[in-house]
């Protein structure tokens, strides 16, 4: 009994001092895995932005001459304000769709019913297949040799709506937009769906004794639960939209065809940073490195707002 | 609140709507994949009527699709056992270490789940150069594990921290080393965080497109996915072929979740809700 208070009371003494010893030693190897592979390539890539030179390693200082051009090149302004552009328009339509589509769906899940999960597992599907190979699959029905969905069309006298879907710059970026937005609303359906389900049942009962009608019961509680999701949707999309890349090379080759009518700020890094800009094919990567800095920037003002307005959502829902 | 009928007929009418426009593609690739040619493009919506497996046969052993599951395989069970192992200690770490230094740590580590790494290729590529990795499987392996660890320790800090000190504490005065509490006792009662954790990941790098195109070029480094990236280019004439190798790349990630659909929804959404 002696003995076994003495050695528990070394133990514990000589734990103290290699106490903090074993807990950084199990910190380290994921700090520096982090470290080297995450955070560094992503300073650097800051630093990177200010040089320029041939190679992998451009060690010219230039300052901001990178930004320059990349903001009033004759050439290179144009590619650069298209794809923003159309990274907007890409971002724009996914967040009506996976809105109103997974609000819509979610309203219908939230309650239980016959084959609930059979339609939960069906929504999920394409988000769990590759990009590349949805892209491809989709590539090849709207494809006007092969016209799988010509045909369909042809069938229900829709004919007059056939349109060569991927060559027209009118409408290529908004058919890969929904084909994109096909594949991800699943996460905003179950995302809403979750918010549903914190409603209980008692609540609404109560309020609908007290003489509430639907839209108030939908308004007074619901409104409030979905909100936030609505922004946690809004992030995740801008900071998933604005680094897209598969769908588009998928669909449209890493020059977003035709005529750039479907590049986006992804493609345009590709090209710019590591397959070379048509036709002198070869990568800046000072340039490159500035565009990843202004999309970091991009996402940065984002992430903040929404932190910010949501912030500001709790401070007044708690009031 | 029971729904009332017009309600529910409105509910089974728009789900079913969506569910043909979702099965749509993948009948039409699955279907299109045992037919020849002329018969993918007389009638692309029927079943085959003449069967081929000529596609698949051609996919997996002419050229190298066997090759590319098999890399793209290892890489994911590799990276996949690298971020919940790291992941996991570093978490145990953070939760349990009574200190102001774990959570600057902690909010290093969450920083980098809003911010994508793809913005820090062109560094990454002379990282991965200078460590005489590039255009091998190897190379991907860190970058994966990089990216997976914010969530890994986001998520399991979280679960962790939840645990009672007591279990600890009897733990210690058994005489159980850190490590040993770790093993034995952490572990095991963190699974489904490590489930989530696991699945969240899965998708993304045995999907990855990105790192693959930019770090290997070798036709025996390759991944399923950069292997289809080349389909195209290489076979444009020959549909069969094409839609069995697309088939080959989605059936097992397709089988998989139809096995495990709730943990794959929970995972996914779990995670992209923490994101």
């Amino acid at each position: 009994m002696e003995t076994g208070k003495i050695s528990l009371l070394n133990g514990i003494l000589r734990k103290k001092s290699s106490a903090h010893l074993v807990w950084i030693l199990f910190l380290i190897p994921a700090l520096l895995v982090y470290s080297i592979f995450m955070a560094f390539p992503l300073f650097q890539s800051i630093r990177l932005s200010f040089f320029t030179g041939k190679g992998l390693r451009p060690d010219n200082f230039v300052g901001f001459d990178n930004y320059v051009s990349l903001f009033t090149d004759p050439v290179l302004s144009v590619r650069f304000y298209n794809a923003l552009r159309n990274t907007f328009i890409f971002f724009g339509i996914h967040m009506f769709v996976q809105n109103t589509l997974g609000l819509l769906f979610a309203s219908f899940l939230a309650s239980k019913f016959k084959g609930h999960s059979v339609y939960r597992t069906i929504i999920f599907m394409p988000t769990t297949l590759s990009t590349l190979v949805i892209g491809f699959i989709w590539t090849l029905i709207l494809n006007p040799q092969w016209g799988a969905l010509n045909k369909i069309l042809t069938a229900v006298h829709l004919d007059s709506l056939i349109r060569p879907w991927l060559g027209d710059t009118q409408i290529a970026l908004p058919i890969i937009s929904l084909i994109s937005s096909w594949q991800w609303v699943s996460l905003p359906t179950m995302m809403f769906v979750a918010a549903l389900f914190t409603v209980s049942d008692e609540i609404v009962e109560s309020a609908m004794i007290d003489g509430a009608s639907n839209a108030a019961i939908f308004w007074r509680f619901k409104i409030p639960l979905i909100l936030p999701v609505i922004g946690i949707v809004s992030v995740l999309t801008f900071v998933g939209n604005f680094t897209a890349f598969d769908i588009i090379f998928a669909m449209a080759t890493h020059r977003g065809e035709p005529m750039y009518s479907t590049d986006l700020l992804g493609t345009f890094f590709y090209r710019t940073a590591i397959a070379g800009e048509h036709p002198v094919a070869e990568p800046n990567m000072g340039v490159g490195a500035a565009l990843a800095t202004v999309t970091f920037l991009l996402l940065l003002t984002g992430v903040l707002t929404w932190l910010f307005l949501s912030r500001k959502q709790r401070l007044e829902a708690n009031r | 609140m029971k729904p009332s009928l017009p309600y529910k007929i409105v509910t089974y009418v728009v789900l079913t709507l969506w569910a043909l426009i979702v099965i749509f593609p993948l009948w039409t690739l699955m279907v299109n994949s045992f037919k020849p040619k002329r018969d993918i493009f007389k009638d692309p919506f029927s079943l085959p009527t003449e069967v081929t497996v000529d596609g698949y046969l051609n996919a997996w052993t002419d050229s190298n699709f066997s090759f590319y599951f098999r890399n793209s395989f290892f890489i994911t069970t590799v990276s996949l056992f690298l971020i919940l192992f790291l992941g996991s200690i570093a978490a145990y770490s953070i939760a349990k270490w009574r200190s102001k230094i774990p959570g600057l740590f902690y909010i290093y580590f969450i920083a980098g789940l809003m911010i994508p790494l793809r913005l820090g290729t062109i560094n990454l590529l002379q990282t991965i150069k200078a460590m005489g990795l590039l255009d091998t499987v190897f190379s991907l392996i860190p970058v994966y594990v990089a990216m997976g660890l914010p969530i890994a320790v986001f998520v399991l800090t979280d679960f962790i921290r939840a645990l009672p000190d007591e279990l600890f504490e009897a733990a210690k005065i058994d005489g159980a080393n850190r490590f040993g509490i770790y093993l034995k006792i952490v572990i095991p009662l963190i699974r489904p965080a490590l489930s989530t954790v696991a699945i969240f990941n899965l998708i993304p790098i045995w999907n990855d497109l990105w790192f693959p195109l930019i770090f290997i070029r070798t036709e025996d480094q390759r991944t399923l996915i950069l292997g289809i990236s080349l389909l195209f280019g290489q076979y444009q004439s020959n549909w069969t072929y094409i839609l069995s190798a697309l088939a080959i790349s989605a059936v097992p990630v397709l089988v998989l979740y139809l096995a495990f659909a709730k943990q794959f929804i929970k995972g996914l959404t779990a995670g992209a809700v923490k994101g």
